[in-house]
């Protein structure tokens, strides 16, 4: 029985090509904010492309294609309209979800129907390489699929954020994962499964949706920008593998390039946190917080407090302002009071920037799309590394809703649990003001920070948003 | 295409989302993560090809709902993906002269 496919017409793989090309300059695009809206219209042109390339190969079915086209994209265009923009992490984590779902069902549909995807031999078995390929791309869209579902329930509050720590689960991972990698090697040399049948593939699908909840699980809150980005990366893998079954170069130069850019921000993530990658994937953090949070106790220290006032005349006759905002800031929903308040002081004639460590958010880059939400300009707001050595010459740092990210002992107590992380050296300012709810509680990492304490620091203990506003007020009353 | 041909250009591709990932600007690393997102869902390619070969090939059936279910998912990312990046783009601004807000 002839059940070889007619290869592709070279002007179908060109357009695939051009395609990847697009993807790549979307991509290339995001270098500059500038350039980003133009790349991002390169994205969905290359999208379009590869989409009608395919439906004119494969004129069949249109009616139910199209169908669910608009289906899924009518669901799409709805939550991109609707998500608060605190809310992406949960949202990319869901999105990432329904990546490794479809890569899944890519995979199964072509191992039901092999012949529709061309690469079956003259007998009509599956390829070897095929069933490689086809192993790996649903073990990987698996474990995306439901390390995403629990990755979402963790950042959306709908499961708790701490640590779940199974017994035993280093070894029982490491054993799930010896159990797909070699099913995936024996589906590539059996028989059976090379006609079609047998339980193997749905065998690595299940271990691969259960190692994708085991991985998960362990891994607290704090940890969420790597884990995110780490299934960013997944996902392009599992879109580079079936692009390998299909031989479809729009999906192999894509899966390279998710795959690559996953791994870059879970590396900078890891960077930014000064923790190595294996011992974020180990999970636990959070979970043993006493490691130095023993100094937390001991004899109440004698900090300053003062009021939204004494804030807002500090401020007003400043030269120049540093503010650091953290997530806290975020969870408070400050942002546009805090816009307000830097443009009245920018009003004043005060300089104002905004520093913005690398985790400040759930989720790369998160902050400066909460800023800019708030109508912030992106050319006052930078990065660690380039205002960093602006702290000591600066009149006034405030801190809204960001700790760890600011105690200097990551920089000279070798047995903190933030030892080595880069921070932004907030008490080099003449002033230090640190909105914090209470005196009580600490950061993620549960460490006690030395800059609350300080002669040059005052503290404005109150909910972030509230003392923003009430700053506003002060500045708008005690001007003129 | 044979098999090392295609490992060739996945190597490539991925030498070249090394540097072009490394030259998007911090600033813009979580709209990156959602165009990153929508582009992957390019492996609706592949859920097309089963839902329309279902259509023609006997004993498809189940291999074309399965791609039609893939169809509807990527759908989402695609459509979802790309709108909330052009969304959250549209939000980065250049410092401006303007009036100031009144309260």
């Amino acid at each position: 029985m002839e059940h070889a496919v007619a290869a592709t017409p070279a002007w179908a793989v060109l357009a695939y090509l051009a395609a990847g090309v697009l993807f790549i300059l979307a991509l290339r695009g995001l270098s500059s904010p500038e350039s980003s809206q133009a790349g991002n219209r390169n994205g969905m042109i290359g999208m379009a492309l590869a989409v009608g390339t395919t439906l004119v190969l494969h004129p069949t079915g249109l009616p139910l294609i199209i169908g669910a086209i608009a289906i899924g994209g009518g669901i799409g265009w709805v939550i991109a309209q609707r998500i608060q923009m605190t809310a992406m992490p949960e949202l990319v984590a869901g999105f990432h979800s329904l990546v490794g779902m479809a890569a899944v069902l890519v995979g199964c549909a072509a191992y039901l129907n092999p012949a529709a995807f061309g690469i079956v031999d003259a007998e009509g078995s599956i390829l070897a390489v095929s069933r490689v390929e086809m192993g790996l791309g649903i073990a990987i869209g698996a474990i995306t699929f439901s390390g995403s579902i629990i990755a979402f329930l963790k950042l959306s509050g709908r499961m708790s954020g701490s640590p779940i720590l199974l017994p035993g689960r280093h070894v029982l991972n490491l054993g799930v994962l010896a159990g797909i990698l070699g099913l995936t090697a024996f589906f590539a040399i059996d028989a059976t499964a090379a006609a079609g049948q047998g339980p193997l593939l749905w065998i690595i699908l299940g271990l691969s949706f259960l190692i994708g909840v085991t991985l998960i699980i362990p891994i607290g809150g704090a940890d969420m920008p790597v884990v995110i980005s780490m299934l960013n990366s997944y996902s392009g893998w599992a879109a580079a593998a079936m692009g390998f079954t299909l031989q479809n170069t729009a999906m192999i130069i894509t899966g390279a390039l998710v795959g690559s850019s996953g791994a870059i921000l879970s590396y900078i993530m890891c960077r930014a946190m000064n923790r190595s990658f294996i011992s974020v994937i180990a999970g636990g953090f959070g979970a043993e917080a006493d490691a130095g949070g023993a100094k937390a106790s001991g004899p109440a220290k004698s900090y300053k407090a003062g009021s939204a006032d004494d804030a807002a005349f500090i401020m007003q006759n400043a030269e120049s302002v540093i503010i650091v905002p953290g997530y806290g800031m975020a969870v408070s929903q400050a942002q546009h009071a805090l816009r307000e308040m830097g443009e009245l002081l920018k009003k004043e004639g005060v300089s104002v920037k905004y520093a913005i460590h690398p985790v400040a958010g759930r989720m790369p880059g998160h902050m400066n799309v909460l800023l800019a939400e708030a109508n912030v300009p992106y050319d006052e707001v930078f990065e660690l590394e380039d205002i960093n050595s602006e702290f000591g010459q600066c009149d006034v740092a405030f801190v809204i809703g960001a700790n760890d990210v600011t105690n200097p002992l990551a920089k000279t107590d070798k047995t903190s649990p933030i030892y080595g992380m880069p921070i932004l050296d907030v008490e080099k300012a003449k002033t230090v003001l640190f909105i914090k709810r209470s005196m009580g509680g600490v950061g993620y990492a549960g460490v006690d920070n030395p800059v609350f304490y300080a002669d040059n620091t005052m503290m404005l203990l109150a909910d972030a948003k509230k003392m923003v506003e009430n700053i506003v007020k002060a500045l708008n009353g005690g001007g003129h | 295409m044979d098999f090392l041909s295609i490992l060739s250009i996945f190597v490539l591709a991925v030498f070249v989302g090394y540097y072009v990932v490394w030259s998007v600007t911090p600033a813009l690393h979580t709209p990156l993560m959602a165009v990153t997102n929508a582009i992957s869902s390019v492996i609706i390619v592949g859920a097309l090809i089963a839902a329309a070969a279902g259509a023609i090939t006997e004993g498809g059936g189940l291999s074309m709902w399965l791609g039609l279910l893939g169809v509807v998912l990527a759908s989402v990312n695609i459509f979802g993906g790309f709108a909330v990046t052009r969304r959250m783009l549209a939000m980065y601004k250049k410092k401006e002269k303007k009036p100031a807000a009144s309260k």
